[in-house]
């Protein structure tokens, strides 16, 4: 008799209650205010700091990473990670160099010289083929998504170090008589005064973020990663939503591998090695549960822009480079702790009316350790 | 629901008092005020439903979960439980319903699990093995200590469940459902355990499906319904009729069959399915089974747990592959489809678990309501956010959510009104047959008749509806055709005006003859 009504009208007022507060507003921005401090301390330490020049230089240091993380945070909203993509992005390189030497077919005794586009093309491919043979691991044959990719991180790095024998492709410039000239246009020309490599995350930024609010494509990733089994039993297509995430991270990485090595206008096989914790990183200052479900694009920007301007502002005001491997971790550490914050007051969700043995699974979870249980609340 | 059952304090022969225990769960009340004692040295018996708090109610005991609010008075003196090790530190220890025990252990380990006995190098096994022999010959099994509880058959699992709880020495002993999986001369071992504890003065609490079988060995009954505890009686003073009588209770009205249309064509046919069981194959949760439903016509599937519901619904929903016999929609095969299509043929499923397959816990309430129907708000490449809004809030009022909009967080809903969004949800894809497997649970009686009407509503305009519930009064709500499953077979088949006791007896519940077969089948839902 008393208990028909106050069960709706308990919980609604505390989420506007609340919205306004200060702390929960630092709380939620807290990768943006980061990036700000990060900008006013470095500026007051060092009088290079603050230039329009060097931001758009440190924006095309972030660009390589941005672009690995918007393809990571779509994989880590799906729940999974992707380990392979720093392996990705170097083989990506090594076989735009090698496609850009030249590819002699002896049957027909020719070489050709692919033009740059068709290269770019090629090489996006590959990182989507990687990313299916990742995706097909995980959804299909049931591979825990961090053993999957970590293997294709050596499976690919290895296959980067046996194209070249371990060497560095050096000359991607081309020749204006066979028709591929242009590559370096990816790293060093400027549209605006801004440098390509930073246009091209900022438009994969853009449509990352059209595919997540705007598309059923984004909807049925959101719902997945939040809990996969209703969105199976909703009729979403959790397996090939899966695959497709490996796959957009695929091609990420091929992007970011395209744009470094035209950089560099070299092509070596180690290019990128451990760039997917940083891209890991970018995601989670962002803001994203690595449980899936939870992040957005804007965010993932933020936290690589903040890793980038934090190494890039400890190289301007000359702290060694062991110190600022420290700085970056300990930012990690206190994201994630700032994350668990967040989250933890959310994920004290209602559960169903207790005493009903009709879940075994969840009565079992919540019985078999009940200290457990006490601490995890 | 009953304002004062009638209640008796016993000062002198009561162990433990448990005194307007409150339980609420987000919005759901488990427990409402409830007033229980222990007697010293007897069998006290709780009865009820699922669902009605029984399992709450042993788990505040225990100290697994604390009260909102009551107390718990210990030999007079009032004691709070901070964990269920303090609990049983003070002599309460409890033999859970689903078992808690590490498989991968030996049944030793397990027993003295996070109470090992001390030796000179470490842990004394040696002990520690001499003392589960014991235990289990006390409990007449033949058990090796060190044989590795995975290698058990489930019956063997329970017993090293209960000689755990005993080894501990409690003054009181708990156990919620300890028989379900045990056969019928393991059940008589366990009964005369329980006559030589109580006749050492141990205090037992009994939980048990099997309401025969719990009259044979309860001192003392209990019974509580929706939370609240509806009766208590000597159990010299009750039979079988008294406890259906008040564990059903006759005070609600949940509805009744909607009436006024004739119903369509068959629009549901279910041939012959079987679904072989996930643990071992040669056995079937669902054994050749067949059922048609038309459109318009509500039909209720009564059954115990493990009779095999779940498993049909959900290889009719097509998450679970049939081993056999095949499913037409509208008289086309659809066995080889796959769950998205089926949604697109009009068939949707409400799982039985909202929390773990109806909702997505990060997203808002819109997006939980416009998850299934996408397709439906797509214009081009990209998501019509107009249209989205006009589907969601014409769903919040259709089935009539109380939320403060589309937008809230999905967690912010009480249990009623989250469930009305799963099937909200399940409803804007216009569905010919619904599915909804045991749609109460979990939730309170007002939301249980309000879900109810909405189902009879929609019969009523020609959607074809099939329920599942393990509660008899659902069964004799809106249903115009009841079906009662048992070991995953169709046991009786009712019109809307069969009685409880029949349903009740067709599924088992309250037989105690075939004992052995019955209940290794009881848990096959593992």
């Amino acid at each position: 008799m008393t208990d028909a009504s106050p069960d709706r009208s308990r919980s609604r007022p505390r989420v506007s209650a609340d919205g306004f507060s200060l702390a929960k507003l630092l709380l939620e921005g807290r990768a943006f205010f980061a990036l700000i401090a990060i900008i006013i301390v470095f500026s007051l330490l060092s009088p290079y700091y603050f230039s329009v020049g060097n931001f758009l230089t440190m924006a095309s240091h972030v660009a390589i990473f941005g672009i690995l993380a918007v393809g990571m945070l779509l994989v880590i909203l799906n729940g999974g990670i992707d380990l392979s993509v720093g392996s990705t992005l170097g083989f990506s390189g090594v076989i735009a160099g090698f496609l850009m030497q030249g590819v002699q077919l002896t049957t027909f005794g020719v070489i050709l010289y692919p033009p740059v586009w068709v290269v770019a093309v090629l090489v996006c491919v590959l990182g989507a083929l990687v990313g299916l043979v990742n995706g097909v691991l995980i959804a299909w044959l049931k591979v825990p998504a961090f053993v999957a990719t970590l293997g294709m991180l050596y499976v690919v790095r290895g296959a980067a170090l046996l194209m070249t024998n371990g060497l560095t492709y050096n000359d991607l410039g081309g020749k204006p008589e066979l028709g591929n000239t242009g590559f370096e246009w990816l790293g060093f020309n400027r549209l605006l005064d801004i440098p390509i490599g930073v246009l091209v995350m900022a438009v994969i930024a853009i449509i990352g973020s059209i595919i997540l609010n705007r598309t059923a494509f984004g909807r049925w990733l959101y719902a997945s990663g939040g809990n996969e089994r209703a969105a199976e039993l909703s009729g979403v297509p959790v397996k090939q939503v899966q695959v497709s995430v490996y796959m957009l991270s695929g091609i990420c990485a091929a992007v970011a591998g395209l744009i470094l090595s035209s950089e560099l206008t070299s092509a070596g096989p180690t290019a990128g090695t451990s760039y997917e914790l940083t891209a890991i990183a970018a995601v989670v200052i962002g803001g994203a549960a690595l449980t899936g479900g939870r992040g957005n694009i804007r965010g993932t920007l933020v936290g690589a822009f903040v890793i980038g301007f934090l190494s890039d502002g400890l190289v301007i005001i000359g702290v060694s480079a062991y110190w600022q491997t420290v700085f970056t971790g300990a930012v990690i550490v206190l994201a994630v702790l700032l994350n668990a914050i967040q989250y933890r007051r959310r994920v004290k969700l209602p559960s169903p009316a207790g005493g009903s043995p009709t879940s075994p699974q969840k009565d079992k979870a919540t019985t078999a350790d009940p200290a457990l249980e006490k601490t995890a609340g | 629901m009953n304002a004062a059952p009638e209640f008796e304090p016993a000062p002198g022969d009561t162990v433990l008092a448990a005194r307007h225990i409150v339980k609420t769960y987000g919005g759901t009340h488990a427990l409402k005020g409830v007033n229980f004692d222990i007697r010293r040295g007897k069998v006290t018996t709780l009865f009820g439903e699922n669902g009605a708090g029984k399992s709450t109610l042993m788990k505040i005991l225990s100290g697994v979960t604390t009260p909102t609010s009551g107390s718990i008075e210990l030999d007079g003196q009032s004691v709070t439980f901070s964990s269920a090790s303090d609990a049983r530190d003070r002599g309460i220890s409890i033999i859970h319903q689903e078992l808690s025990l590490a498989p991968n252990l030996s049944v030793r380990d397990n027993i003295f699990m996070g109470r090992e006995i001390p030796g000179a190098t470490g842990v004394d096994f040696a002990e520690e093995a001499r003392q589960t022999r014991l235990l289990m010959a006390d409990l007449e099994e033949d058990i090796d200590p060190l044989t590795l509880v995975q290698d058990l058959r489930l019956g063997q699992q329970q017993i090293v469940e209960i000689a755990r709880a005993l080894s501990v020495d409690s003054r009181i002993l708990i156990m919620d459902e300890p028989t379900s999986a045990l056969s019928a001369t393991e059940v008589e071992v366990l009964f005369r355990v329980i006559r030589d504890l109580t006749a050492r003065g141990v205090s037992i609490v009994y939980i048990s499906h099997h309401l025969e079988e719990a009259l044979q060995i309860t001192d003392h009954a209990v019974v509580l319904r929706d939370g609240a505890i509806t009766a208590t009686a000597n159990a010299r003073h009750i039979n079988l009729e008294w406890i259906v009588r008040n564990m059903v209770g006759e005070n609600f009205d949940l509805g009744s069959p909607p009436t006024g249309y004739a119903f369509g064509e068959v629009a549901l046919s279910v041939e012959d399915v079987s679904v072989a069981d996930a643990s071992s194959s040669e056995r079937s949760v669902v054994d050749r089974l067949s059922l048609d439903v038309r459109s318009g016509e509500i039909v209720c599937i009564y059954g115990l747990m493990g009779a095999g519901r779940t498993e049909l619904l959900e290889c009719i929903a097509g998450r679970l592959q049939p081993s056999g016999g095949r499913i037409l929609l509208g008289g086309k095969d659809i066995s080889r489809l796959g769950i998205a299509e089926r949604i697109a043929r009009g068939l949707v499923l409400v799982p039985e678990d909202r929390q773990r397959d109806g909702l997505v816990q990060t997203m808002s309430v819109g997006a939980n309501l416009s998850l299934a129907s996408i397709g439906s708000f797509v214009r081009g490449m990209l998501l019509s956010r107009s249209r989205e809004r006009l589907l969601v809030e014409a769903s919040i009022r259709d089935v009539h959510v109380k939320t403060a909009g589309g937008s809230a967080p999905i967690g912010s809903l009480s249990g009623g009104n989250q469930q009305k969004v799963v099937i909200g949800k399940m409803l804007t894809t216009n569905p010919k047959v619904m599915l909804l497997d045991e749609p109460s649970r979990g939730i309170d009686i007002g939301a249980k008749a309000e879900v109810f009407r909405l189902l009879s509503e929609r019969a009523a305009r020609g959607l074809a509806v099939v329920f599942s519930t393990s509660e008899v009064a659902e069964c004799l709500s809106i249903a115009h055709r009841i079906i009662v499953m048992h070991r995953g077979r169709i046991s009786a088949e009712f019109g809307g005006d069969a009685t409880k006791e029949e349903i009740m007896a067709a599924s088992g519940e309250a037989v105690v003859t075939d004992h052995e077969e019955h209940r290794s089948h009881h848990r096959d839902r593992r």
